[in-house]
Parts: C-alpha cells; structure tokens; sequence
C-alpha cells in the first residue's frame, strides 16, 4: 500500500500519473482515500477522472473525508470532489450540495452539485428526516431554476427530473417545468424540459 | 467570436447607471465615461432610440484617440450596436470598415455578422481585396492588415455564397486560427461536411486556446457531426456546454413547445447531461 501510494506522490509525467492512480484505485483500500483526493489539485483530468472513479467504488467510507478536504481555493478540484460526491449520492453530503448549488463562484461545481442533489440514497434517512432532506433539495433546485447562466438552469432541471422519482415532490417539479416551458428564454432549456417530461 | 472571458468568474457587474445616464455620458466631457457609457449600454441591452442614436454619433467621435491614433470610443459603439440590434446602425458600421482603426473595423464587422444586413456585404468583401497575399502582419502591430477572422466568420454567417472563392484560399492561409475562420464560412456556405471535419480535426491537433476558438465554431455552424468530439474534447466543460448548446439549437425547430425532440437533439442533450 505504501509503495502504490508512493509511486503517486513520485510520478514524474501525466502518464506515470495515471498508471499510479490506477494501481492506487485498483486495491480499494480505503488508506488510499487522501491520496485520491489529492489527485484532484493536480490538474490532470485523466489522473483525476480515474481518482473520481477508485472513491465512488469505495463509496460512503469515503465521504466524511471527500466533505472534510474540499479544496476552496482551486475550483478544478472541487468540482471533481464534489462530482464524487455527487456519484456517491450520500445523504451527509446534502448541506455541501445544496451550499455549492447555490453560491460557488464556479459554475461548473455549481452544475455538478445541482446534478448531484436530485439523486440522493434519501432512503438511507430515517422517514422524517427524508422528508425535511428532500424538500430542503427541492427548494434549492427551484431557486436556481432562476438563475442567469442557461448552464446552471439547465442542470437544475436534470437534477429536479431525478428528485421527480420521488411521490411527494412530482406535483411541484412538474409545476415548475410547464412555467418554464412558457417563460425560459434558451430553447436547449426548454427542449432539456421537454426531454424530462417525456421520460 | 467568442467570448472566451469569465465564464469560470461570474462577477456581477453592479451596474451603477441609469440608460438616461449612460445616454447623457456619451456626451460628458470625461473621455473616459464615455468610453464606459458605450459598453454599458450594449451590455445590458438598452435599445431606445436615445441609445443607439448617441451610439451612431459615437462612431464619428474625435476626441477620444489613442497615442497610436486609434478610436477607443468608436470601438465601443461599433461594438455595443451590434448587439443593439437595430439596423439604423448599419451606414454608420458599413462606413466604419474604412476607419483606419484596426479595431474599429474589427468590431464594426463582428457587429454587422449580429444584425445580419446583406447590404453591408460588398464593404464587408472589399476588405478581403488582394486575398491570402495581402493578408500579413503589420509591421510593429500584433494584427493582420484586416479583420480577416471577423469578415470571414460575417460572409459566412450572412450566407454571402458570392463569396466562396474570396473565403476558400484563406483554408491555406499561414494563421491556424485564420484558418479555422475559413472553414468555418465554408461550412455554412457550402453544407460541405468537409469543412466541418476540417474543425473537428483541430480539436485533436490544436492547442488549448485554438481548441477552445474551434468549440466556438462548431457551435456555431452546429456542426452535427461533431458532438461526440465535442464532448470529448480536452478543454473546459463551459467551453463544451456552449458548442454543444449551439448544436442543439440547430437541432430544435422555431418553436419548441411542441414534444416532438428529434433523435439527434436527444443524443446532444446527454451529452451535455454527461459534462454536467
């Protein structure tokens, strides 16, 4: 183990990189959690991609980390942890999706965050709680249904076409989804709603 | 032309003024507010006949010059016009084609591609005069003698088929990006999947800001073909979300309420669903 996590921390080109992350990845060990993470900040998004995919296998045992060593100050690599974040679909991660959704500076965290919170395991909450989560991710994804970036609308209408699995939110989303038929001034967002309620 | 600026940095530009105030700022005797007022008012889309009338009387302004005898005011207004959209501006653009101004002629042409006037299309043909040859560096400046990109990327998007043999040599032209401009036009002159394919393959070879210029075309013309290139591409995920959008809305008829999404539409959007 220590060894592969070495051969990480020693790559001397993107391809080394890569082939290290990989062997890393491919023990699912959870000691190899931070040295996945850190992978993210090293702006290679071939390295990164298969970091993303070694934490999304090893999956809930991964997450307190993921939330505890968000990088604030290199959008690159938050969007990859909150993209693994997302994958994993944990419910602990609600707050940091709904926060992300609504206020990173970067749009494309700001999209993987608003993906993220329509596929939540809300069933890994105790029923009450489910309840209270779920319409918490609702709002958020509704509030930025309004957002100015096309981009960001966009992804809150793929997050809220997943949120519409569940019984007790359907009537509101679809509400929202005929408004903007009518009102979204970008035809790829409303051919994007089109698309959902066809599914 | 994209704009490749902050997308990454979405800051909000508190806007401060008023349209009335914008409109008297053209006249103020600070230079410098004038400069300001003209990008505001195409910024944030003030279309009043106030508005684009002090904006034509900009075009013609002399007192704001650079020491390399540049017009930064005209700039401004040549480019706040186009996207304006009033065609009350199109004389007044035309006529800026000969300014003598690299820029002002720059912007003038990206703003006539906007408005989308034919009659602006013999001014915009004759900056192409003397074709691939003439089409150099200036000596002690970091531009070509035209705005070739602009004109190139203006005749296509105008659909100036009249122009194919003007546009075609500039393929061979020694500037990658000048290039990539050409093939662009030819596409949309020509429907030739040659052209696109030409785009496709600089995504592969170019480097990173020629790869982001090319995502730009290819949106675009909607360059169909390229979707799955697109989504592939090295290059940031906004860079992709906006080709891809271009593709789509090619893909979508005038009016989309009704539920009939194309199979080619459906594969776009998961692409775009996959780069979220």
């Amino acid at each position: 183990m220590d060894e592969l996590i070495q051969a990480v921390t020693v790559a001397e080109t993107p391809e080394q990189m890569v082939t290290a992350v990989k062997n890393l990845a491919a023990v699912k060990d959870p000691l190899a959690i931070p040295t996945l993470i850190a992978v993210f900040g090293y702006n290679n998004p071939a390295a990164a991609i298969v970091a993303a995919a070694g934490l999304t296998e090893l999956g809930e045992i991964a997450v307190p980390q993921l939330l505890d060593q968000i990088d604030d100050y290199n959008y690159g690599a938050r969007a990859y942890s909150i993209r693994t974040i997302a994958a994993i679909a944990d419910p602990r991660a609600l707050d940091i999706l709904i926060s992300t959704a609504l206020t990173d500076f970067a749009p494309s965290v700001r999209r993987a965050a608003a993906k993220g919170l329509g596929n939540i395991h809300w069933q890994k909450l105790a029923p009450n709680e489910a309840e209270i989560a779920i319409n918490r991710a609702l709002e958020t994804l509704l509030l930025i249904c309004e957002d100015a970036d096309w981009s960001i609308r966009y992804a809150a209408i793929v997050g809220l076409q997943a949120l519409a699995k569940v019984a007790i939110v359907r009537s509101p989303i679809s509400a929202k989804f005929q408004l903007m038929l009518t009102n979204d001034t970008e035809k790829a967002v409303r051919a994007r709603i089109q698309l959902a309620l066809a599914q | 032309m994209i704009e490749t600026s902050g997308e990454e940095y979405s800051v909000e530009n508190a806007p401060n003024l008023t349209p009335e105030i914008a409109i008297a700022n053209l006249q103020s005797s600070d230079l410098s507010l004038r400069y300001y007022a003209a990008w505001w008012l195409g910024k944030f889309r003030v279309s009043q006949p106030e508005a684009i009338d002090a904006l034509i009387r900009a075009l013609e302004d002399e007192s704001d010059r650079t020491e390399l005898g540049g017009y930064p005011l005209r700039r401004n207004a040549a480019r706040a016009l186009g996207k304006l959209g009033n065609l009350k501006a199109v004389p007044g653009l035309i006529k800026c084609l000969e300014c003598s101004d690299f820029y002002v002629r720059e912007a003038a042409a990206q703003s006539l591609a906007m408005l989308q006037d034919k009659t602006a299309l013999p001014a915009l043909i004759k900056l192409l005069d003397g074709g691939v040859d003439q089409a150099v560096q200036v000596p002690g400046f970091p531009h070509l003698a035209q705005p070739y990109t602009a004109v190139l990327e203006a005749l296509g998007a105008m659909g100036a088929t009249e122009a194919i043999s003007l546009v075609q040599p500039f393929l061979n032209h020694p500037v990658p990006r000048l290039q990539c401009s050409a093939a662009r036009a030819m596409y949309q002159l020509t429907q030739d999947s040659i052209y696109g394919e030409l785009l496709v393959k600089t995504l592969a070879t170019g480097d990173l800001k020629m790869r982001r210029v090319v995502l730009g075309d290819l949106g675009a013309i909607g360059y169909l073909a390229a979707a799955e290139a697109i989504a592939q591409a090295q290059v940031e995920s906004s860079f992709k979300l906006i080709a891809l959008k271009g593709l789509l809305e090619y893909q979508l008829p005038e009016q989309s309420d009704t539920f009939d999404i194309s199979a080619p539409a459906i594969r776009i959007m998961n692409l775009i669903d996959s780069l979220l």
